[in-house]
């Protein structure tokens, strides 16, 4: 526990402090650069170039091994996983281009293939008489705890640099993601730019590699952009907000990981951000569990409550529970179920209010159409009370025709 | 021949002039060498059955799909180089209207091209913005999420994209597809406007018996073009047979062409 403590206040070392920034920052790429591919409808493209990274990478680990003695040499590992990433990513856009095969189905097929060859290669690492070779497991997993602070340095630059690519290309991301065909008409390149983003999303799972594994960079790329959905609207804010809860999961999960030797960093990140995104699912005030709960819960009271006075007005036999319940409690009835004074007031109002209701509804059909739950709400909270009067005299008009 | 110089003219002028224009899917042309001059200043419609490649010959001439031959002009130069002159309204249907945006966010959209990275939205996109909105009485809608509008909500604020834009030429592809009677009366009111102030509109539209209240040119396509010019010359009896074969009877066909015999029967 002292250790999470001194290590989530950066006072754990320098090395931990480099290596929680790296991390922090590769996971606010992966936040943004997610968002873009979510909204795109792309989100299973990061799983095949994260897994269609292992044969580059295995084979970078052979070509350094044979050469030095020692396989693990970061840069030259990135290069090999993103080139064997970038031939996945050419087989995937082939298939889906030239056959009839969807995307998914192209990625599954590339994504398994790759990762098989990438599997084969490691057995051939294992038989072969080259140090490091403990360490190739932690690009499956993650793992910062034995990472170098100038491996860190070379992940945070990376994370600056997509961080700064997104930034100034969010615009134009935001505009295909949205309507491809309208900013084909504005004169934007629409291929060169999903190919960019592509791109983008390579150089994260890429980065992303040595801290939490290449099985689990996708999520980094998905969970934080689907739970920031929770909590806005607006486009822009979705992006810096992904960004933030991926920059948070990222902190929490290595700090977590720093505790003890050997916990792996990957998991925990990802369950860092699963939490958060638990927290957002449940909890937002827009789109949350609880919160829709609660207003299905106010609305059905409040159809009861409704239905109830009508019946009052009208005199016919209430038999719902709810009903009953929510009358008595409110006064309106005694326990009896005989109509107190205050109710009958109540549901005469509640009559009347109806009856402007249905004219409103008759009169402006199309504007009825667009109030929500128009005739359950208090018909003074919507409309001006210059409508209503205007409503009240034509209600008047006609009971005297009727008459 | 001696008309040659007067049609050079006419294409300088015309907002987009296609020539030639063939576009295929899988072999197999869906608009077939179309020649069409929009004339400056009028609102026209191309009309023509389902499949007659309404829709692909605007997006072949947008650039949005591929085209196989023909050349598309804006005022007499490539569509590339005059993008800033053409706005589009694509189908309602074509986006995902779950998209994270609000109202006021998609229309400024349109404006993307006025702001440089380093700028984060200023106070004068949001006017301009909320000008639009106004023109398509939305005003009210600005903060609201794109998914809580009705579809005819959601066609004005696709207008309003358009509007920000305050192109010479703005192309609609059928406006008024499932849009209540309110929204299509606010929309045409809003082009014909747009019309008197001299510039130009071009909507695929599906509606024959609003065609004499909405356009003043049309063409008529059906793979290939069958007629094209002002309504009242090419809106006629056998222009119409020869673009939907079969598929209008003569009654239809009697009341579309001579307006005066339907409104004797109302």
């Amino acid at each position: 526990m002292e250790t999470w403590w001194r290590a989530l206040t950066f006072t754990l070392g320098y090395n931990t402090s480099v290596v929680t920034l790296g991390a922090m920052l590769l996971a606010a790429g992966a936040g943004m650069v997610g968002t873009f591919v979510l909204l795109r409808k792309r989100a299973l493209v990061s799983d095949a170039i994260s897994h269609a990274t292992l044969p580059g990478l295995a084979l970078a680990f052979i070509l350094v091994g044979l050469t030095t003695g020692d396989g693990r040499y970061l840069p030259a590992l990135l290069l090999g996983a993103a080139a064997s990433a970038a031939i996945g990513l050419w087989a995937v856009q082939s298939i889906s281009d030239h056959t009839r095969l969807g995307e998914d189905a192209a990625i599954g097929a590339v994504l398994s293939t790759f990762f098989a060859v990438g599997v084969v290669l490691i057995t051939v690492i294992q038989s072969m008489a080259v140090v490091g070779q403990s360490g190739l497991t932690g690009y499956l997993v993650g793992a910062t705890a034995g990472m170098l602070a100038s491996e860190a340095k070379l992940i945070a630059a990376c994370a600056l640099g997509l961080l700064a690519a997104v930034l100034v290309l969010r615009r134009q991301l935001l505009l295909v993601c949205f309507d491809a065909d309208f900013a084909r008409t504005q004169g934007l390149d629409t291929g060169r730019l999903d190919l960019v983003l592509l791109l983008l999303l390579m150089a994260v799972v890429v980065i992303g590699l040595k801290v939490t594994g290449l099985i689990l960079i996708v999520a980094l790329t998905i969970i934080p952009p689907v739970a920031a959905r929770f909590w806005t609207d607006q486009p822009m804010r979705m992006v810096a907000l992904a960004a933030l809860l991926g920059a948070l999961s990222g902190y929490l999960g290595v700090t977590l990981s720093s505790v003890r030797e050997g916990l792996p960093t990957g998991p925990l990140i990802v369950l860092s951000a699963f939490g958060l995104f638990m927290v957002s699912f449940l909890f937002s005030p827009r789109r949350g569990v609880l919160a829709s709960l609660l207003a299905y819960r106010r609305l059905r009271r409040r159809v009861h409550l409704r239905q109830g006075l009508l019946a009052l007005a009208r005199e016919e036999p209430i038999f719902d529970d709810l009903t009953l319940t929510l009358l008595c409690r409110r006064g309106h009835i005694r326990r009896d179920g005989v109509a107190t004074s205050a109710g009958l007031a109540a549901a005469r109002d509640a009559d009347h209010e109806e009856r402007l209701w249905a004219l409103y509804r008759e009169r402006y059909p199309d504007d009825a159409l667009h109030r929500e739950h128009a005739g359950l709400v208090p018909i003074h909270e919507v409309l001006s009370p210059d409508a209503i009067m205007a409503l009240e005299t034509q209600l008047l008009g006609r009971r005297e025709v009727v008459r | 021949m001696p008309d040659d110089a007067r049609l050079d003219k006419a294409i300088l002028a015309s907002p987009l002039a296609i020539h030639g224009l063939t576009v295929s899917y899988d072999h197999r042309p869906v608009v077939h060498s179309v020649d069409f001059v929009t004339p400056p200043g009028s609102m026209s419609a191309i009309i023509g059955p389902n499949g007659a490649g309404k829709s692909s010959l605007l997006k072949a001439a947008l650039g949005i799909t591929r085209r196989l031959t023909g050349d598309v002009r804006v005022f007499g130069r490539p569509y590339a180089q005059m993008t800033r002159h053409v706005a589009y309204v694509p189908q309602r249907n074509s986006v995902d209207w779950d998209f994270p945006a609000r109202v006021i966010d998609v229309v400024v959209m349109g404006l993307f091209r006025d702001l440089r990275w380093w700028q984060f939205g200023g106070r004068g996109q949001r006017r301009r913005a909320m000008q639009a909105l106004t023109r398509v009485g939305m005003e009210a809608f600005a903060e609201r999420q794109i998914g809580q509008l009705s579809g005819g909500q959601q066609q004005r604020v696709f207008l309003a994209r358009a509007l920000v834009q305050e192109a010479d030429l703005t192309i609609l592809d059928e406006p008024f597809a499932g849009v209540d009677a309110a929204t299509e009366t606010a929309i045409v009111e809003v082009l014909k406007s747009l019309r008197d102030e001299g510039r130009t509109l071009l909507c695929v539209h599906h509606d024959l018996a609003t065609v004499r209240d909405y356009f003043d040119h049309v063409l008529l396509l059906n793979v290939r073009r069958i007629a094209a010019g002002p309504v009242d010359q090419a809106f006629t009896e056998a222009n119409l047979q020869a673009t939907y074969g079969g598929r209008l009877s003569s009654v239809q066909l009697a009341r579309l062409v001579e307006p005066a015999l339907a409104a004797r029967e109302h």
